[in-house]
C-alpha cells in the first residue's frame, strides 16, 4: 500500500439491541483524498460518522484514524479532524466568535492549536466561510445557513489534517453550497482529507474522488465515483409532438418506452444511442426541443449495483 | 477546560437570575419582619427567625434555613441537572467529546462548575442576609440556641461550618442531578427526576410509618446545622449528616460517571 489511510474500517458493526444499524463495514479513505459516504437516510451513515469520532461505541470492528486506533487513540488523534456531525450546535446567547473561541479553548490543543494564535485562528475560520462581518452578533439571530457556516468553521479552526462532514451543505442556498464546494475542493488541494457523508448523489458527484454507498448499513460498493455512476441510459426528449414522437421511438428497435413525463417523451436505450433516437425522430418530422440523457440518481445507482453483482463488495 | 466552563457559567444570564432569588426570599422576609415587628413566637416558624429581630447576626443562619428546604435544592437541582443534558439538548456535547474533551474529564469540570456555583449561591445569600440582618436589625453578639452568648471569632467559625455543611448537602443534591443529566437529553427532565427524588425523601421524612428509613435519607439531616449554634454544639446529628451526604455523593457520582463514560452519545 503506497498511499497511506486516513480512515480505515474493519468490520465496523453497531447494534442498538435487537436493531443493526451498521454490519460489517470495511472501508477505506486515502490520505489527500476527498471521499463520498453515500446513503440514503437511515442507512448507518451518522452512526458510522459516530462511530470513527468516538461517540458511539461500536460492537465489534476495528477503527483507525489518521493511524490511530479509535476509540483509543481519540485524545492523540481527534484534535487534528475536524467534523460537523448532523447538523452545527453552539450556545445561542453567545456571538459566533465567542462561540468558536470557547470551541477552540476545550480539550487538547494539537498542533494546530496553540493560544497565542487563537484569535486570528478564529478570525480566520469565520473569513474562510465567509461570516467574517457577523462573528460579533449573537448566534441566537443566526439564519440556517449561517449556522451550518459557523459549523464548518468550527470543523476549520485548527487547520485540521482530516475532517468528517455530516451533510455540510444542508441548508444551504445553492450560492452557498458552491461555495463550500469550492473551499473543500481549496481544503483538499492543501493536503487536507475529507470525508463527505451525504445522501446527495449530485455532490458527491460534482467533488469526490471516490465514494462508497452504504445501504441498511452495510457496503454496497466503494471506488472511484466514474466507476459507481453507471449511466442509466434513461433519455428524456421534450417536443410539441408527443404523440408523432411516441408512434415513431415505438418503432424503433432496441427501445422501451416509458410512461411520458410532464409531456416528454421517456424512453429506456437498450442498444440504440441517444443520436440514433434523435436522428429517427427528426427525420419522422418530430420538432425535438430538447434530448437530455437522464442522470443516474443514488436509487438507480444501488438498482443497478444490486442489480449487476456489485453488491458482493458487500460481502 | 476548568476556565471554559466557569466563563460558561458566569456569562449565563441564567445563573445570575437564579442567584438572585435565591437572595431575594429571604430580604423579602427580612422587609416584612422588620415592617411588621411581628417575627414567629420563640419555637415555631422557621429556625432562628424569631431571635432575628433582636439580633441581625443571625439572619445568615436563619436566611439559609429559609431557602435550604425548597429553593436551594430547586437551583441546585436544575443547574446540575443541565450540566450534562443541556449540552445533549443544544447538540454542543458531541463536539465537546470530539474536540476532544475525555468523558470522565468533563463530568468532572461539569461536577465543579457545579461545586462553584453551590458556593457562590450560599456565600452570597449569606452576604446578602448578613448585610440586610444588620442594616435592619443591629449585630449584636450570637446568643445560642441553648440561652448562652457565641463571641465574634466563635460565631464566625460556627457560620463558615454551617455554610460548609449545607454546601455539602447541596452537592449530594448536585451528584443526583447529576446522575439523571447523564440518563435523559432533556435538562427538564434530569432537574425534575432529581427534584421527585427530594420531594420523596422529604415525605418519607414527615411519615412515622417510614421511622425505619428516616435516618438514611438524603434530607433528613439537612437543617441539623441548626445544632452548631447550640452551647455546647451538638455533634451527633451534623456528622451523621455529613457521613449520609458522603455516601449519596459517592454513590451517584459513581453512576453518573459508570453511565457516561460508556454511553453512546446519540444526540
Amino acid at each position: 500500500m503506497s498511499v497511506a489511510a486516513a480512515i480505515r474500517t474493519e468490520g465496523l458493526t453497531k447494534r442498538f439491541g435487537q436493531v443493526v444499524a451498521v454490519e460489517g463495514l470495511d472501508l477505506e479513505v486515502r490520505e489527500g483524498e476527498l471521499f463520498g459516504f453515500l446513503g440514503p437516510n437511515g442507512s448507518g451513515k451518522t452512526t458510522t460518522v459516530r462511530m470513527l469520532l468516538g461517540l458511539v461505541f461500536a460492537t465489534s470492528g476495528r477503527i483507525e484514524l489518521l493511524g490511530q486506533p479509535m476509540p483509543a487513540g481519540a485524545r492523540a488523534v481527534l484534535p487534528e479532524v475536524g467534523s460537523l456531525i448532523e447538523g452545527p450546535a453552539f450556545y445561542p446567547h453567545l456571538s459566533g466568535r465567542a462561540n468558536l473561541t470557547l470551541f477552540d479553548e476545550a480539550g487538547p490543543p494539537g498542533p494546530g492549536g496553540g493560544r497565542t494564535t487563537r484569535r486570528r485562528r478564529v478570525s480566520d475560520a469565520l473569513e474562510q466561510v465567509g461570516l467574517a462581518t457577523v462573528g460579533r452578533r449573537q448566534v441566537r439571530a443566526y439564519s440556517t445557513g449561517m449556522r451550518q457556516r459557523l459549523g464548518l468553521a468550527a470543523a476549520l479552526l485548527r487547520a485540521p489534517r482530516l475532517l468528517v462532514l455530516d451533510e455540510p451543505t444542508n441548508g444551504l442556498d445553492p450560492q452557498g453550497m458552491r461555495e463550500v464546494r469550492d473551499l473543500l475542493a481549496k481544503l483538499v488541494a492543501g493536503g487536507t482529507t475529507v470525508f463527505l457523508s451525504s445522501h446527495l448523489l449530485a455532490e458527491v458527484e460534482l467533488i469526490c474522488t471516490r465514494a462508497a454507498i452504504v445501504h441498511q448499513g452495510r457496503l454496497v460498493a466503494q471506488d472511484r465515483v466514474e466507476a459507481l455512476l453507471v449511466p442509466t441510459g434513461r433519455v428524456e426528449v421534450a417536443t410539441p409532438d408527443l404523440d408523432r414522437a411516441t408512434e415513431l421511438a415505438a418503432r424503433l428497435p432496441g427501445i422501451d418506452l416509458g410512461e411520458p413525463r410532464a409531456g416528454r417523451l421517456v424512453v429506456q436505450l437498450d442498444g440504440t444511442s441517444p443520436e440514433a433516437l434523435n436522428q429517427h425522430l427528426v427525420e419522422g418530422g418530430v420538432r425535438v426541443r430538447e434530448l437530455v440523457m437522464v442522470r443516474p440518481s443514488l436509487e438507480d445507482v444501488f438498482l443497478a449495483l444490486t442489480r449487476g453483482g456489485a453488491s458482493d463488495a458487500a460481502g | 477546560m476548568l476556565l471554559v466552563e466557569l466563563r460558561k457559567l458566569v456569562r449565563r444570564p441564567r445563573t445570575w437570575v437564579s442567584i438572585a432569588l435565591l437572595a431575594g426570599l429571604p430580604t423579602l422576609v427580612a422587609v416584612f419582619l422588620k415592617v411588621t415587628g411581628i417575627g414567629p413566637r420563640p419555637g415555631e416558624g422557621p429556625a432562628f427567625l424569631a431571635e432575628v429581630l433582636n439580633n441581625g447576626a443571625l439572619f445568615p443562619a436563619a436566611a439559609l434555613a429559609l431557602v435550604l428546604p425548597l429553593f436551594l435544592p430547586v437551583a441546585v437541582s436544575v443547574s446540575a441537572g443541565d450540566t450534562v443534558a443541556g449540552e445533549a439538548s443544544m447538540g454542543t456535547l458531541r463536539y465537546l467529546l470530539t474536540r476532544p474533551v475525555g468523558r470522565t474529564r468533563l463530568l468532572v469540570v461539569k461536577l465543579l462548575v457545579t461545586i462553584v456555583f453551590v458556593f457562590l449561591a450560599v456565600l452570597i445569600v449569606a452576604a446578602v442576609a448578613f448585610v440586610v440582618g444588620a442594616t435592619m436589625f443591629g449585630v449584636k453578639p450570637l446568643p445560642s440556641v441553648s440561652g448562652q452568648t457565641i463571641a465574634g471569632p466563635e460565631a464566625s467559625w460556627r457560620t463558615t461550618v454551617t455554610v460548609l455543611y449545607v454546601a455539602w448537602s447541596m452537592l449530594g443534591v448536585a451528584s443526583i442531578a447529576l446522575f439523571a443529566s447523564t440518563l435523559t437529553d432533556s435538562p427538564l427532565a434530569a432537574a425534575l427526576s432529581a427534584l421527585a427524588a427530594l420531594v420523596t425523601s422529604q415525605v418519607l421524612d414527615l411519615l412515622d410509618a417510614a421511622a425505619a428509613v428516616k435516618p438514611y435519607l438524603p434530607t433528613h439531616y439537612w437543617l441539623s446545622f441548626i445544632d452548631l449554634f447550640r452551647t455546647p454544639i451538638l455533634w451527633h446529628n451534623v456528622s451523621r449528616g455529613f457521613a449520609i451526604q458522603g455516601v449519596y455523593i459517592v454513590v451517584f457520582l459513581g453512576a453518573a460517571w459508570a453511565n457516561f463514560a460508556t454511553k453512546d452519545i446519540k444526540s
